[in-house]
Formats: C-alpha cells, structure tokens, sequence
C-alpha cells in the first residue's frame, strides 16, 4: 500500500514520515518517529496511555489516523522536559511517588499538563475528572492526584 | 502513619527518595515490552479459537504463507509433544496452554502464530490461517462443571486428594480440606450461626501493559527473548519446556514491566515469538492487543463458597465451615488451595471444617492474582462474621479482636504463628479517626480483615563496588512497583555510603544469579535479603583491606558510617572511596555475590475501613472513605509500601463493585475492553488513607514482611458490610453492581 508522507512538527522539531492511511497516529509515532513514549494500552481509547497532544489538545494517539496530524503540533512525554530540566509535573511525580510500575504515566503526565494549561488551580475533583480518562492499575491514583496538586501549586509559584 | 516499635535510627531504610529507575519512567525513555525495535525485526500474530470447546480437525496454512511478507506460520505441530515424551503434567498443561495441540479449551486459545514484514500484513495472514473444528458442548462455571454428566475438558482427569480415589474422570481437579476439633459440638456451643452462600466471578488483573514479548534466534539454536514479566528466569525454564530446549541456550532480558499483580508469572508468548524467529531467521515481536489479553490470560477464578459460622454471646467463634469451589479455567491450578489455607487464618477457631475443590471450565487458565485465592474466601468469611457482630450487638473490632490469632497461635492451616502483627492492624483502625467520622444519609462503614502468607523463595545478588567507591546493585527480580528503591536504600543502610551513590539495577539471564519471580511480596524480602548478604560479603572484605593496610588483626577493624575505623581510633579512617582507589593493591576487584533460598517468611495482615454512600434511586455505590492499615514488619521503602497499599484497595474496590467476566451462552467473553470491563478511574475514588504498621520479621535482618499482596484481601468484604451497614442488605454476589443493588433493594421492600 502506498504510505503517505506526512509533516508535522513533533516536540517543537518539524518532523517528516510516512505511514499508510489506516495506520494510527501511535503506531506512526512508535515505529516510524522512534518516540515510544506513548504506549498501546488497549487501542480503543479506553485506556489513556498513548495520550499526545495535538494542537493542544489531549488526544488519544490510538484513535487518531497518522495521516491526520498533517501540519499539526503535537507534545509526546518525550518532549514534556526543557533541554532536560523536568516539567513541575515530571519532578513532583517523582518526589510524590505517583508511578508504580510506569506504563501509564507518560498519558498521565500529558492529560495532566493539559488540565494545568488550562486550570492552574484545580479542585481534587477537578483532577479527577480530568484524569478520569487515564487508567491506573497499580497507585489507586492517591498519588496521582497529590502529585498534580503540588505540580499545580509550584506552577502558581505558591 | 503507626509504627508499633521504634525505628532503630536507621539512615536510609524508611526514607523517601527518588526511585532509581524514576526518570527513565517520566521522561518515556523506559523500555517496557512492546517498546523494543531491532533491525530487521518480523510483527507476529496469534491465531486464536473462536470457540470455548472443540477438537481441532484440521490446520491449513497454505494460504496464509503463500500472502506477501509472510515468514513463518507456526502451529501447535511445531512444537515437541510433551504428552508424548512423558513429561510432567504441570508442563503439559504449560505448553497445551501455550499452544493447542488437539483441542482448544477456551475461547481465545492458541492453535497458530504468523509472522510478517509489517503488522498488517501478519493480521492478515493471521485471518488467513484455515482452522477446522468440531465444536463440543462447553461448562463454564463451577456448577456447570460439577454438574453430573457434565462434559469433559480432559477425559483422564481423576480427582485428586479424595480417598478412594474416584473410578470416574471429572471436571474437579482436586480436592483439598482442613479440619480441627468437632464441628457439631462447636455449633452447639454458639448462641448465634449464620450460614451464607457467595458467589465471584473471573476478574482480570488488569495491568495496563499488554503482555509482548521479541525474540531473535541464532541458527545454532540459542536465541534471546526481551518480555516483560514478572520474572525472566521463569519465563526461560517455561519457554525452554516448551521448545523442548535446554535452558541455557536461551538468554531472557526483562523489559520494565508495565504491571502484573501475578498475571506475569506465567508464559503466552515467548516460545511463539522464539519458534517464529527461528522459522523466519529474523527477529520477531509479538504484541497482544488488550481483547487478546482479557481472552486469554489471566484472570483469576469465579467462584461459590459456603460460609457457616457460630458465636457465643462474648464474640467467641466457636465453629466454623466453608465450603468453596474455584475455577482453574481450562487447566487444573486454582488457587483453592491457598484459599483453603487462608480463609479462617485470621482467626484462632477451636472447630472447623474448610473443604475446597479445584475445577476445571472452558475459561482461559487462571493466573495468580495478588494473594491468589484469598480475597474470595475473606468476602464470604468476613461478610458472615460482620453478620454475626451485628446479631450480638458487638463492635466489628472488638469481634475481631476477641478472636484475632496472635503470635503462638495454631493458624487453622498448620503451624504456629510468630510475631504477628493482626492486633496491631486492628488496633491503628480503632485509633484512626476515620473510625468515628460522622456518616451521612445512605451511607455506611464497613471493616474487614485479611491475611497472606508472603512468600521467600530464591534470589541472587551481586554487588560490585565502582573505583570511586560507589556500589552497583545488580538482581534479577524484575521491578514492578520500586523494588530497585528497596535494594538501595537496604544497601546504602549497610555500606554505609549515600542512596545516591547506589545505582540498583535488574540484569539478564546471563549475568546474575538465578531468581524466582517478583511474586508473593517476596522481592524486599529475600531478594533484599540476598542484597543485605552481598553487601555484609563486602564489608567483610573492606573490614580485611583495611586491615591489611593498617598491618592489624580484621578484629581491630569497625566498618561505621561507609568508612573503616580501628576500633582505638590510632588510624586515620579509611572511606569506601579510599579502599576503592586503592583495591588493586589490596586484593583487586571489591565485588560479592549471595544466593539463597528464603530465610523466613512473615505473615502478613491487613485490616480495612471503608465508608460508602449508596444512591437508592440508581443502585451506585460510591466509595467516600477509605483507610488501610497493613503490618509491613518494616517499610523500607514507605512510598511504594504505601503505594502497594492503596493499589490493593483500588483493584479490590473494582472487584467489589464493578468487574466481573460476562460470557455469553457460547462461551465468548462478551467484555473484553476496558470500556465494558470497567476498571475503576480517578473519578470513582477518594484519597486512599494508609497506616503502616511495623511489627518486624524476627527472620528478616530489617524485619521486612512484604506487602505487595495483602492488601485486596479485604476490600470485597469491607465494601459489602459498608453497603450492608447504609442500606440493610446482605449483598453476597460479586460484583455487587448498581443492577444487583437495586435487585436487593427492591427484593428487600417486596
């Protein structure tokens, strides 16, 4: 099958690949980009894992056609760190404990960095309904959730 | 946090640094199973039963090689036939689990793999592949199976620990049974019996990894697997069994592991991957999707038990009897054996009798699933219990604690307890104030308890000293939830020498000495115990350099504080550093290994607190309150204690009120996403209180317990006497699902 060539910028480098029509953006991402960061958790959007945001937006790479990220701006975990200085989020995940066994947590680190861009002050609530689309098997999510409130806390310079 | 004795002014042990490994995990550099690429590398795919019972006719597999970019198909044919060879039966079972050789057990079992250049093209090969069956009539629950005339999953299966043995083959794999004292004369002296019947059913484990595994095989027959697993020695002695190969030809690199909770210890996939690699002469990934995983691994079983339990007006139990039937799924190995063992050990009962069956269904195989068997059994134990405190008028603590096994009690499976730390799990739940927090309309508190074995078993470690006199700590239990934390920080407490300098690794097949698999909360216990070794191997050795150096006896030699010192302070000491610098001149290399198999174990026991709400009008059971309290004999690492914890409690929650297998009358699992398995969310749940508790292993050198298990033993039940104190109902169906609720409520008006 003729694969398509696709531009897009990737954690801020504009960045050229191809991929057939029906291949999803993870698998584009993964395979073809080398960033395996975002993983397949369960393919059908349930899950979380493979968040990515694109234009902004947290998305769940596996539902997402490659082919359709022509042009678009798109933040793996992989590009969450500034020239190797962690995001608050990555630092107090960390310091708070809030991974176990770490599969689940570049989708965390993404969903919550979108939450915090657009609420820098949530309620527990809040970051639990914004994080409610990524699973967790292993914390029980108390740290999670402690990790995204001193995230957001720094981030507010308090 | 409650610590019953004094923390002996430890410096690392108990603190909270940053896990070694933590960075790779936040930045997505980790390589976790599906992550790994080489060039070259083959996509596969598992061709698997549409069907739950059936005879495989026949395979053709013509079609699918001939398809572009096909390199290999692979059926059970290709694989040495153990049956034949007389091998164990446990191995049979392993490899026909693998891959079906003449009939397939289940829906989603094995009969096939391809391999291709992409994955599209491996999917379509996969659908390529032309199985023939004949379908035969299928059980898929304990009573289906128990059932007379019931049909057969292996025709020669004679029920095992029933004397005399059966003439006729069943479905009931084995029998086991504990008894003590006269059941009839301990009923007699109850003032209250209740007796109840519960049912469970298959839950999934649930790990958000997807099980994957790559294999690259020579032409001279060695290859090397990358899985992640939860433990790559076994994953190495499974896949060599069923390759018919000798271990050591084969070389098993762990991939972080993306959870497990005991769903890892067994092998899908790497011989597949391996005969694929093989086939094709090039490497080969294999990757389930999350419907393959739910189809085929895991879960652990459903099950009916039988609780019938008697009080005396003071709270004494007097007798008591379960009965209890799990499903193995398609091969015999439920865990009704430790169900058995567990399901009145928290208790110290004069009389009883605890009867348990292993059944075989047309389910996938059951794995082992955090403390395997106890949960089920301690949802029927401690509902009845709660049930029986009620009709005496007696706090649900205080009825645990009239009856709570101590140390120098008879456990109702056999041996006399040690130091044991139940009371004190009791005891920091009465002390916690969530235990007299005022409760709402519709809502209601519930506690129940727990108790699991832990395991010891075997590890190896290695520790070498780098020529800066930092420490590498090298195991081969692979780190599922901060194990690396626990090594180092139990190595920097004896070298004496800061976390920071410790780099703790988990090395391959090759390169360390053989491990057991992070299972049975044993890797802080005996694999830091084999760490704990290696490093006192060290300090010997630095104790003697440093004598040498000094020209005095090693006796006058103190290792204090990461550095030597001679015990009248005539010598300026030396640092780890300073023998580092200078190990060539006093022996070379500064290095030590221990082995050893398990040195102690100690029992662990939680209790629970839970306060739910329940909605009348939908039947939703919200959790608004949770408190844990674990005896974790030391926490070395009271992060990830605590983290164990509340992961117990949250996957137990879920099993309480929401997951469940539904088959359909076929036998095809009709759920098998995360969006119609529905584990719980961030949403769903409060914050998860913890109370540590520390009553240390005598036979651990820092008293570890383990605590990786434990704590889903009691959630089912805890969450069901909190519904039964908000809504007056009894519920004893798993889930207990918003429907079910409703059906109780309104069963209950009628």
């Amino acid at each position: 099958m003729a694969r398509t060539h696709i531009t897009a910028v990737v954690n801020g480098d504009e960045t050229e690949f191809l991929a057939e029509d029906g291949t999803s953006l993870l698998n584009a991402l993964r395979d073809e980009v080398g960033l395996t960061g975002a993983k397949e958790g369960c393919g059908t959007g349930d899950c979380g894992a493979c968040s990515v945001m694109i234009d902004e937006k947290v998305t769940t790479s596996c539902l997402v056609f490659a082919p359709e990220v022509q042009g678009a701006t798109i933040l793996t975990v992989e590009g969450l760190a500034d020239s190797g200085e962690l995001h608050p989020l990555q630092q107090c995940f960390l310091e708070g404990a809030a991974l176990q066994c770490g599969i689940c947590t570049p989708g965390f680190l993404i969903a919550a960095k979108a939450l915090l861009d657009k609420n820098p002050d949530p309620t527990e609530t809040e970051i639990r309904y914004a994080l409610a689309g990524n699973l967790c098997r292993c914390t029980g999510y108390d740290k999670i959730v402690r990790a995204v409130q001193e995230a957001a806390r720094e981030m507010r310079g308090q | 946090m409650a610590i019953t004795e004094e923390n002996p002014g430890y410096k690392w042990v108990g603190t909270r640094p940053i896990r070694p490994d933590g960075l790779e995990k936040v930045t997505g550099k980790a390589q976790f199973g599906a992550d790994l690429m080489l060039p070259g590398m083959l996509f596969g795919k598992v061709v698997r039963s549409p069907h739950a019972h059936a005879r495989i006719v026949s395979i053709d597999t013509t079609a699918a090689e001939a398809m572009v970019g096909v390199k290999a198909v692979i059926t059970g044919s290709d694989f040495p036939d153990l049956a034949a060879n007389g091998a164990h039966a446990s191995d049979i079972d392993v490899a026909n689990n693998a891959i079906a050789r003449e009939k397939v057990l289940y829906e989603g079992h094995v009969v096939a793999a391809v391999a291709a250049t992409t994955r599209d093209q491996a999917e379509a090969a996969a659908k390529a592949v032309e199985v023939t069956y004949e379908i035969l009539p299928h059980v898929l629950t304990v009573d289906e199976a128990m059932a007379e005339g019931a049909p057969l999953l292996h025709e020669g299966m004679i029920t095992k620990g029933v004397d005399p043995a059966p003439e006729e083959p069943s479905n009931v794999a084995s029998k086991i049974l504990h008894e003590r004292g006269d059941l009839d004369q301990g009923f007699g002296e109850a003032d209250v019996v209740v007796e109840r019947e519960f049912t469970t059913k298959p839950v999934h484990q649930g790990y958000i990894e997807p099980h994957a595994a790559v294999a690259d095989a020579n032409s001279d027959g060695r290859a090397h697997i990358w899985c992640s697993s939860q433990g790559h020695f076994q994953m190495r002695a499974y896949s060599a069994t069923v390759l018919g190969v000798s271990p050591g030809t084969l070389k098993v690199t762990a991939a972080e592991i993306g959870g497990g909770f005991g769903g890892k210890t067994v092998i899908y996939l790497e011989p597949l991957a391996v005969r694929l690699s093989q086939r094709a002469g090039r490497p080969v990934k294999l990757v389930m999707d999350r419907d393959e995983v739910f189809r085929a691994t895991g879960p652990t079983s459903g099950t009916r038990i039988r609780v019938k339990m008697g009080v005396s007006q003071d709270g004494k139990i007097t007798a008591a009897e379960v009965w209890m039937a799990y499903e193995a799924g398609a091969y015999s190995g439920s865990p009704v054996g430790a169900a058995g063992m567990t399901a009145i050990a928290c208790y110290d009962i004069p009389n009883f009798v605890v009867e348990g069956y292993d059944v075989v269904c047309n389910k996938p195989r059951v794995a082992a699933y955090r403390a395997p068997g106890a949960p089920m059994a301690a949802f029927a134990v401690e509902s009845v219990l709660d049930d029986l405190a009620r009709d005496i008028g007696m706090d649900p603590i205080d009825i645990r604690l009239a009856n709570a096994a101590v140390e120098g009690t008879q456990a109702s499976y056999g041996p006399k307890f040690p130091r044991i730390g139940f009371v004190e799990t009791l005891e920091a739940i009465k002390d916690h104030p969530n235990y007299t927090a005022d409760l709402g309309p519709n809502q209601g508190r519930g506690v129940a308890a727990g108790f699991w074995f832990n395991a010891g078993m075997m590890s190896s470690a290695t520790v070498h000293i780098n020529e800066n006199g930092t420490a590498t700590v090298v195991t081969g239990s692979p780190d599922i939830g901060g194990s690396r934390q626990s090594m180092a920080l139990m190595a920097a407490e004896e070298l004496g020498i800061p976390y920071e300098s410790i780099k703790a690794v988990v090395a391959d097949t090759e390169t360390v000495g053989f491990n057991d698999v992070t299972g049975g909360s044993r890797v802080t216990l005996a694999t830091g115990a084999a760490v704990v070794d290696a490093c006192r191997l060290i300090v010997e050795d630095l104790r003697a350099r440093a004598a040498k150096t000094w020209d005095v006896e090693v006796d006058q030699v103190e290792w204090v504080d990461g550095q030597a010192q001679h015990v009248d302070g005539s010598q300026p000491p030396l640092s780890l550093s300073d023998l580092a610098a200078k190990s060539g001149r006093t022996g070379g290399p500064i290095s030590a290994n221990a082995s050893l198999n398990s040195r102690g174990v100690g029992a662990g026991f939680s209790t629970q607190l839970c306060d739910v709400e329940v909605d009348p009008e939908t039947g939703v059971t919200r959790v608004v309150r949770y408190l844990t309290a674990q005896d974790a004999g030391r926490a070395i690492s009271p992060d990830y204690v605590e983290g164990q914890m509340q992961g117990g409690v949250v996957q137990g929650i879920g099993w309480a009120l929401n997951e469940e297998y539904i088959h359909d009358q076929d036998g095809v699992m009709e759920n098998p996403s995360f969006l119609d398995y529905r584990i719980p969310v961030a949403s769903d749940l409060p914050m998860i209180d913890c109370a540590i508790v520390e009553v240390p292993n005598p036979a651990h050198p820092y008293g570890v317990r383990g605590v990786g298990e434990v704590g889903i033993v009691p959630p089912m039940a805890a969450v069901g006497n909190a519904i039964n104190d908000a809504i007056d109902v009894r519920m004893t169906d798993l889930p207990m699902s918003p429907v079910r609720i409703l059906e109780a409520l309104t069963e209950q008006s009628d």
